[in-house]
């Protein structure tokens, strides 16, 4: 059997396998179909200071080949997470890493240094991409200062392995990735959701209630892809891929444009064992083409 | 617990020009499932339909090894199952959400609208088979969208509103006479269109009578991990999916 090993940053993952941030829950809704711990990694719903209610229902809406959602990083807060999930899932084999969420740096710190006591959080994903929160979020990602402002102050309060996720509605996202690559980020992960809306031509209203929200599933791919190949040739830290991957073939697409891991997203919406599928789908693709490791796929494109 | 399965069509019964039952055999075996629990069915071969398809459970047959799925088309997805026919599969998550708390004692009333019968029958089935006493009330808008009144007659006694008159009481199942004397029951259990929901909750809640409504936000996942389809309840934003899809209306932050 290949090897399957990669390492994002201190972080060797047994596979580069991992489930996004938003569409895995905390792992424990998916234990009835799936074993969590065949996953290189789950990365859990994103985590605030504070709660958070997020934003008002509908949150969501049918797109050709995709959704729209608008949830709003609705969350218990940290110090639920802390109590009352955390204990559950520092149980898993698989590594358990957090997705970071702030409106202002000095959140994105505080939150940073409450997580650093808990030994089980091998590495945070920090979200300076979130389409649907009015504070912080996306703002924190669309410029390069901002988004190196805050990667240098959270970097000072985690010693672990550190991911920027990025968001793709920017004009230059290899700039962004080279400006938190230049303050110490250990790996990007992209894409976030891309902004879009939906109308509903008979009552002539927006379908969401923000208006406006970020666009997953499979209509997304090109353009993740295409975002995955420019900035892994752009930086020299790993680059985690996602966007509209559903399915094995899709996956190893990102590892050829130079993804060293990949996230399986919204497919786990469609088909809740789709992300172990995937892993098995990766494996029987290794053997067929012979290759011994599959860090010999990242980066392989042929041009 | 939680599965997923490819389940056979075994009958496809049509009830009218809109609606339809799809019956559905379980070569792995049923998990338990409760009354007012619900399923995500997988829509094939059509490229407008990317998420599946919330469907309550309509009746559950163990011995059959089968459960019925009450389709309304509303839309590309439900048109598309209408095409589906005898021996073809359909991928299914299931059980899902919470279902109906069935009580030990007591009169009960169910409080179908429309297609919203389609968790009622599976209820009705199960409190008849408890020994409570039960009574249902159905509204349609006429004596043709009417279905299955038959089948709840076999658990107790039925009540009819038709909008236009054509069956039963006319008017909105609302404005039914029974209503007069809806203190007589201890417990009503609702599912319709939320309008009519908001109604029957604040109905019960005049002759304070414990009430319970299965609530059809569209959602992605069913399992709680997209958070999605969330109701305002008096603990804050609740996934309809996980917490429900039956609340308490004292639950809900309805105006009522």
């Amino acid at each position: 059997m290949a090897d399957l090993k990669v390492r994002i940053g201190e972080l060797e993952l047994q596979n580069p396998v991992m489930t996004a941030s938003g569409t895995f829950g905390y792992g424990t809704e998916f234990e009835d179909f799936i074993d969590i711990n065949r996953l290189g990694a789950i990365i859990v719903k994103g985590t605030t200071l504070e709660p958070r209610q997020g934003n008002p229902y509908p949150r969501m809406a049918e797109t050709p080949s995709g959704m729209l959602n608008a949830v709003g990083l609705q969350n218990k807060g940290v110090a639920y997470f802390i109590e009352h999930i955390y204990p559950a899932i520092s149980q898993y084999k698989t590594s358990v890493i957090v997705n970071v969420n702030g409106s202002t740096i000095e959140e994105y710190v505080a939150l940073t240094e409450k997580l650093n006591d808990l030994d089980h959080i091998p590495a945070i994903e920090l979200n300076i991409s979130c389409p649907n929160v009015k504070m912080g979020g996306m703002a924190f990602g669309t410029q390069c200062k901002a988004a190196a402002d805050v990667t240098r102050a959270v970097r000072k309060a985690w010693n672990r392995t550190l991911i920027v996720k990025l968001s793709p509605n920017v004009t230059s996202i290899t700039d962004i990735a080279k400006s938190v690559e230049a303050e110490g980020a250990d790996a990007v992960s992209l894409i976030n959701t891309l902004m879009g809306m939906a109308i509903d031509s008979e009552t002539r209203r927006p379908v969401l209630s923000t208006v406006t929200g970020g666009l997953s599933g499979p209509a997304v791919k090109p353009v993740a892809l295409r975002m995955v190949w420019q900035v892994s040739n752009a930086v020299k830290i790993p680059v985690i891929g996602l966007g509209g991957i559903m399915n094995a073939a899709d996956a190893i697409e990102f590892l050829l444009a130079g993804a060293t891991a990949i996230q399986v997203g919204t497919a786990n919406f469609i088909d809740p064992r789709i992300s172990v599928q995937i892993l098995d789908g990766i494996s029987d693709y290794l053997t067929r083409h012979k290759l011994a490791s599959v860090k010999e796929l990242i980066g392989g494109l042929k041009i | 617990m939680k599965v997923i399965q490819d389940l056979k069509i075994s009958k496809k019964i049509s009830l009218n020009k809109e609606h339809f039952i799809l019956e559905c055999t379980s070569v792995e075996g049923l998990p338990e499932i409760a009354p007012g629990q619900f399923a995500e069915i997988l829509v094939e071969h059509n490229n407008k339909v990317f998420l599946r398809r919330p469907l309550s459970i309509h009746d559950v047959n163990f011995e059959k090894q089968s459960l019925q799925f009450f389709v309304k088309i509303v839309g590309e997805g439900t048109r598309e199952l209408s095409l589906l026919h005898e021996g073809n599969t359909l991928n299914v998550v299931f059980p899902l959400g919470n279902g109906f708390r069935l009580p030990d004692a007591g009169k009960v009333l169910l409080v179908g609208g429309g297609c919203g019968s389609a968790p009622l029958l599976f209820l009705a089935r199960k409190l008849h088979e408890k020994g409570i006493a039960l009574t249902t009330l159905l509204g349609a808008r006429s004596e043709t969208d009417l279905m299955e009144t038959e089948l709840f007659e076999q658990f107790g006694a039925v009540c009819i509103s038709t909008d236009d008159g054509t069956a039963g009481e006319k008017g909105f199942i609302t404005r039914h006479s029974l209503w007069n004397r809806a203190n007589e029951f201890d417990i009503i259990y609702c599912c319709g269109p939320e309008v009519m929901m908001k109604v029957v909750a604040a109905l019960a809640k005049e002759k304070n009578v414990e009430c319970y409504v299965s609530l059809e936000n569209t959602m992605a996942c069913g399992i709680g991990a997209c958070l999605c389809c969330v109701t305002e309840t008096v603990r804050g934003n609740e996934c309809v999916c996980t917490q429900g899809p039956v609340f308490n209306i004292n639950e809900l932050k309805w105006q009522i």
